[in-house]
């Protein structure tokens, strides 16, 4: 590990403390009590950030899947998994939290709505992708295998959203999460946004870090033999 | 141009030709569809209305989990004797495999459904001559097999190849099914063109857009 | 068949060749020329890479690193153009067991455009001495009968540069012959084969290599071999103290 990584764990580690604290202080001292549903409500602080990493560490394995079928470098291929398994653990928190919150508030655990169902389908093809890597022998073909699965995937994510979306608007089922923001609202969430997605950025790429690093045992160990 | 098709049409004719031989896979993934059909039909309650609202999903159950048993074989087909490494041999572009392929997997479910969809609406005494479904399993079908096709060649090559390729298939054809019922349920209800001509766009784009990605992506798939 | 031939293009130029499975590597740096018409035999213990060179020559592979000309052209440039000038017989068959032999053959003729199939059928299948079986599901065939269609696949499209990986394995006397003859006949066609057959490979080679850990440790002119200290050569160049 060099000087300028180091330097820049640290940078982010801070901002990402830094982050964190500022968001626990806002979502449980600064913002106000929602006047409709309640304490619960601040669930949502923790919900829609969670999501937001989910769609964009998807995002990323998406494109470095790209990346890596273009240059060959196991290095991005690093990144695209590591993404993927950061997101399946935030597309699982999103799945686990949308369900406590809407009970109390709406007394219903699910509903097939775009935003929930599109999650879900997102966390499916977060497995899928990972199984497809477990489930390969080698690790140069379980790359390239993953690398399709994420491209593929991601394509599917809007094409679902926009699919049940029309098939709601037909046939129209309970709504929830819906409702104005006000201003420290706002803020709120936007602090929260910036924490849960810093912390998406430092396990990514300590994740990617020791991949990148067992590929290297493995590459010396043939070399040993 | 020309020669491509040819070619495409070889492969293509091969496969039939094998299938034709054994019967195997399609009389026995015929058997499994009309089964699907039979037990989701107890599950939901025999007769009344119940019945003939779950009709379309039941259709498309069948077709589908049809579908991915067929699928299984396009590839796995190839397993035997190292046959893919003669295909990659050939002097054709990867992506001539791919279209030749496809046109066998595609073949092969459109048989399944020919003979599963009478049977469904003869169930549930629905008119057995329906213009309109017939282009919704067309066209469903063909998601299926773009998709289907490019996740047969992954899955072959991985541990418990036959779960393998349901997981990664099913999820991302999910947009296509919901258009298909939908559109289904329309028809069984009596609607035309009009009432379903949004989900028929769905289907299209769906197959337009994976047959352009599912095209550019296979060589990196076969590909060693 | 090249009308156009130069004959001082090489048949098969390889420089700085890897090749690499994740990461384990199989080929480490394989600097390779060989001549038109050349009759090439490749031996090496297990695990020396003789089935990935080859796999790699005959583009099922892709290289990791380094260039491959075959007969003058960048296999990364045209690869469609360039495979149907080549062939690879291992001891897969790539045949169709469903399919009657005809089937099969009629299939891989039309995918290499063979003209006149038909009859280059009859002729390959006479040659070969399997005419009496031709509308015979492979799958019914003998191994050794199965590996006679698998040269007769292989030869369909006259290829000007042929694989033989370990032909010799599961081989009847008939196909063993035919082997033979394609070995040791005249011509243009350039034969890379790899056996593990020490004596053999002298036999029919004309120009010997040998493969270890992914290396070239031994490469020379068969006429410059003593067949008597051969095996010992072998056995340095292979640190193997025996077959």
């Amino acid at each position: 590990m060099n000087k300028k990584n180091i330097l820049r764990d640290y940078l982010l580690a801070g901002l990402g403390i830094g982050l964190m604290i500022a968001a626990l202080y806002m979502v449980f001292m600064y913002v106000p009590t929602d006047k409709h549903t309640g304490i619960v409500q601040r669930i949502f602080y923790f919900h829609v950030p969670v999501a937001w990493v989910a769609f964009l560490a998807f995002f990323i394995t998406f494109i470095y899947s790209i990346l890596y079928l273009w240059k060959r470098n196991m290095k991005l291929d690093a990144i695209a998994s590591a993404s993927a398994e950061i997101g399946v653990i935030f597309t699982t928190l999103v799945l686990i939290t949308g369900p406590i919150w809407a009970k109390p508030i709406w007394g219903i655990w699910w509903t097939w709505d775009a935003r929930l169902t599109t999650s879900l389908v997102l966390w499916v093809i977060y497995i899928a992708y990972l199984l497809v890597r477990s489930f390969t022998g080698e690790p140069g073909r379980s790359a390239r295998y993953s690398a399709v699965v994420g491209i593929i995937g991601f394509i599917d994510v809007p094409i679902v959203f926009l699919t049940v979306n029309l098939w709601r608007t037909q046939h129209p089922t309970a709504i929830i999460f819906e409702g104005g923001l006000t201003t420290p609202m706002l803020i709120t969430l936007m602090v929260c946004i910036a924490a849960f997605t810093v912390l998406y950025i430092i396990l990514t790429i300590q994740d990617a870090r020791l991949k990148n690093m067992e590929s290297e045992v493995r590459r010396l160990n043939n070399r040993l033999v | 141009m020309n020669n491509i098709t040819k070619k495409i049409t070889v492969i293509f004719w091969k496969d039939i030709l094998t299938e034709l031989r054994t019967k195997q896979v399609i009389t026995s993934v015929l058997v499994f569809a009309i089964l699907v059909m039979v037990i989701f039909n107890f599950a939901f309650g025999t007769g009344g209305e119940t019945a003939e609202l779950a009709a379309p999903g039941i259709l498309w159950v069948a077709i589908t989990f049809g579908g991915v048993l067929g699928f299984n074989r396009i590839f796995s087909l190839e397993k035997e004797n190292s046959r893919l490494e003669g295909l990659m041999l050939c002097p054709v572009d990867r992506t001539v495999l791919y279209w030749g392929k496809l046109a066998g997997g595609f073949t092969f479910v459109l048989a399944v459904a020919i003979v599963v969809t009478p049977v469904c609406l003869a169930l549930f005494n629905l008119p057995l001559v329906l213009p309109e479904l017939v282009l919704v399993v067309i066209l469903a079908i063909s998601g299926f097999a773009v998709v289907g096709t490019l996740f047969s060649a992954i899955a072959v090559n991985t541990r418990a190849r036959d779960i393998m390729l349901p997981i990664l298939m099913l999820p991302v054809v999910i947009p296509v099914i919901i258009a298909a019922v939908n559109a289904t349920s329309e028809i069984m209800a009596g609607g035309s063109w009009g009432d379903i001509s949004i989900w028929l766009q769905i289907i299209i784009t769906f197959d337009f857009i994976y047959a352009v990605i599912a095209t550019l992506v296979f060589e990196f798939v076969v590909e060693e | 068949m090249n009308e156009n031939n130069d004959e001082s293009i090489p048949a098969i130029d390889v420089s700085g060749l890897t090749k690499s499975f994740g990461e384990r590597p199989a080929l480490r740096g394989i600097d390779l020329q060989v001549a038109q018409g050349e009759r090439l035999v490749i031996f090496g213990p297990n695990g020396a890479g003789k089935t990935t060179l080859v796999k790699t020559l005959s583009t099922l592979l892709k290289p990791s690193s380094g260039r491959i000309f075959l007969e003058g052209m960048d296999i990364r440039s045209k690869p469609s153009q360039i495979r149907s000038r080549l062939s690879l017989v291992s001891h897969q068959t790539f045949l169709y067991d469903d399919l009657t032999v005809y089937e099969n053959l009629k299939f891989y003729g039309r995918m290499y455009d063979v003209p006149a199939l038909n009859e280059r059928i009859g002729e390959l299948v006479t040659w070969l001495q399997v005419e009496s079986r031709l509308y015979d599901r492979v799958g019914t065939l003998s191994h050794g009968l199965q590996q006679r269609v698998t040269i007769a696949r292989a030869v369909l499209h006259n290829p000007s540069i042929l694989f033989l990986d370990e032909p010799e394995i599961g081989l009847d006397q008939q196909a063993s012959l035919a082997i033979g003859d394609i070995m040791k006949a005249d011509g243009r066609r350039t034969v890379v084969m790899t056996t593990h057959n020490l004596e053999r490979g002298l036999e029919l080679g004309r120009e010997i290599l040998i493969l270890n850990k992914g290396k070239v440790v031994f490469q020379e002119s068969r006429d410059k071999v003593d067949p008597t200290d051969f095996r010992q050569v072998y056995n340095n160049c292979t640190g193997t103290t025996g077959e």
